[in-house]
């Protein structure tokens, strides 16, 4: 209780110094922790794949269509489940930054390959009966306050023109790592205009094929199947799980990643060097009751204590603080970002590391002042004084 | 060499304190033979570098000597650890400091209570220990101030409460009025004498003050690092 009540004064001696350590403690782990929720939100969507789901893409690269007849010669293969297919129809609505994914898919066969996109029957219909309906995610009808029966304008960018389509429905799914920031048009669409501008060879291209399984333990050989089926064609396919091909387009922001992980742990660093810098200062100003306490009897591991005792106490409160802030940071920057991740949530993981940071922080900065303070000479440390 | 008694607290044998310099060899005190009775009030005195310090450092068992031995109640405290003589100073040393090193962040009553925090007693007994000892250096009323809200007096007083709540064997005290005024001073002085003479108390006491010094019952002097002029070697 003594060494309590005397690392709680000591710690706030000079209140303006402890404030200011604390604040840079609280900034360091709190973006440490939006950071980190930042990196696990690009992963999010890797979370949220099925295991009984295949994606199915030109070998050549994400970018190349593949035949759009290749969707009959997939569903023959055994053990596949159902096919369907989709393009990535990109769009401008009203300003670039309103950005949000945009796909025109064939409604019937992806709805059954995507059952967590829970939509009612009447919406499904009332989507199918209309050649410009789209089904939106739950997400992207708030963040534009969208409703059923709204028109959304799209300016073209892969596929030029003005496009025009009426919301029919909105989906939603109980999964909490189902994006729902995303709007669904019908392939159809698409493959009419681009059979009246292009010819029929453009319409009949897709970006990629998803293919269903009923039994995941077959993936790679229903893999194999697909790819040998293709082999030696113009339009040679890459078939992998749902997962792997999520975890490639996010390999594709490696380095972004990697950027941001590094500043995660260098806003560390820094905090730490400062950290240890007020407990070297804080040490240094001590000398001579640290060399009293010793010529008392005190042990050198007493003035250890006290030094990692203080250095803990101002990092567990910094870093407390730190992590309260992250939530509404993080829902500060969501909102900043709309749609632009599936999942943004503070994990316990992330929770866990901020902790260990602070306490690390708090650790290492102590480390070489209670070194020196515990050999410290008692005569040299009370001449100190004199 | 000097000859042991029964009643002898410190013996000193032969010894010596060379300090390192620039690798040179700095000796500051030279052969050294001195007794110290128990109940005895010795003043050290000498000029500046004359090494009563360094002295007062070996004998409080803060400092190592080069050579000889220290005995303080029969315990050869060159010969012990680091620990050992944490140990030692914590049950039989009570420090005086001329800036009487109080912790500043700790109370009156706190700062009395340090060394009692080394020692089994109960918070209860520890309670009645400080009390009792802040009484005593007349400075009950003043348990709960901080050392910054005191005088140098006080502090001083404090400081002398401190040395004094664990009832050790020894007191050292190192230029105890040298940061305080005359009159001040003579008033840590008058408490030094009652610590002496009510309780019995052996104090080594370091000053340029010869004034200070004639209250103690034997004065010392220490010229380059030799003893010169002890009373106890012409009896």
């Amino acid at each position: 209780m003594f060494i309590f009540k005397l690392l709680l004064k000591n710690a706030f001696r000079h209140k303006l110094r402890t404030l200011l350590t604390m604040v840079g403690l609280v900034v360091a782990i709190s973006a440490f922790g939006l950071l980190r929720t930042i990196v696990d939100a690009w992963y999010a969507g890797v979370e949220g794949t099925s295991s009984t789901r295949l994606i199915t893409r030109s070998a050549i690269s994400v970018g190349q269509p593949l035949p759009r007849y290749y969707a009959e010669r997939i569903r023959k293969i055994e053990g596949v489940s159902g096919v369907t297919w989709a393009n990535w129809f990109g769009g401008i609505y009203l300003d670039r930054r309103n950005f949000f994914a945009r796909f025109a898919v064939d409604g019937p066969s992806y709805f059954a390959i995507y059952p967590e996109y829970q939509v009612s029957d009447a919406e499904r219909i009332a989507f199918m009966a209309d050649r410009q309906g789209a089904i939106i995610g739950r997400d992207l009808a708030q963040r534009f306050g969208w409703q059923v029966g709204d028109t959304i304008p799209l300016s073209g960018t892969i596929y030029p023109g003005n496009w025009s389509f009426t919301i029919r429905g909105i989906y939603a799914s109980p999964d909490p790592n189902t994006d729902e920031s995303i709007m669904l048009m019908h392939w159809s669409l698409l493959s009419e205009n681009l059979r009246k501008r292009l010819g029929s060879t453009a319409a009949e291209q897709v970006a990629l094929y998803v293919v269903g399984i009923s039994d995941p333990s077959r993936a790679s050989a229903i893999s194999q199947d697909i790819d040998a089926l293709f082999r030696n064609s113009t339009a040679e396919t890459k078939t992998e799980t749902e997962k792997s091909f999520q975890l490639g387009m996010v390999a594709m922001s490696q380095t972004v990643l990697m950027a941001i992980r590094a500043v995660s742990f260098v806003v560390v660093l820094i905090i730490m060097a400062v950290m240890a810098n007020t407990m070297t200062m804080t040490a240094r100003e001590r000398l001579a009751e640290y060399a009293t306490l010793k010529a008392l009897g005190f042990s050198p591991a007493f003035v250890v204590k006290l030094l990692f005792g203080e250095s803990l106490m101002i990092a567990v409160i910094g870093g407390a603080m730190g992590m309260a802030l992250t939530f509404p940071l993080t829902a500060a920057f969501m909102q900043q970002t709309g749609t632009l991740f599936k999942v943004f949530e503070v994990s316990q993981t992330t929770l866990l590391y901020q902790a260990l940071a602070a306490l690390v922080v708090g650790l290492l900065a102590a480390a070489w002042p209670a070194w020196k303070m515990s050999r410290i000479d008692i005569v040299q440390g009370l001449r100190h004084v004199a | 060499m000097s000859t042991a008694s029964d009643d002898t607290l410190i013996r000193i044998d032969h010894l010596t304190k060379t300090y390192s310099r620039g690798g040179q060899p700095i000796p500051v005190l030279m052969d050294i033979n001195l007794e110290v009775r128990r109940a005895e009030f010795v003043s050290l005195m000498g000029p500046s570098g004359s090494g009563k310090s360094t002295l007062l450092n070996l004998i409080a068992g803060i400092d190592q000597p080069t050579s000889g031995t220290i005995q303080i109640a029969g315990v050869d405290i060159a010969t012990l650890d680091e620990t050992a003589l944490a140990d030692w100073r914590a049950a039989n040393v009570g420090f005086i400091f001329q800036f009487y090193n109080l912790m500043p962040v700790l109370t009156a009553y706190e700062n009395v209570e340090l060394p009692l925090l080394l020692t089994n007693l109960t918070r209860k007994q520890r309670k009645a220990h400080v009390e009792a000892t802040l009484e005593m250096v007349r400075l009950a009323d003043r348990m709960d101030h901080y050392p910054n809200e005191l005088s140098g007096g006080q502090q001083q007083r404090v400081a002398i409460a401190r040395a004094l709540v664990t009832d050790p064997t020894l007191i050292v005290a190192d230029e105890p009025t040298g940061d305080l005024d005359r009159a001040t001073g003579e008033e840590v002085l008058a408490l030094m004498d009652e610590l002496h003479h009510d309780l019995g108390k052996t104090i080594v006491m370091v000053t340029h003050d010869p004034k200070a010094a004639s209250r103690a019952s034997r004065m010392i002097h220490l010229e380059k690092g030799v003893l010169v002029d002890d009373p106890a070697d012409a009896h």
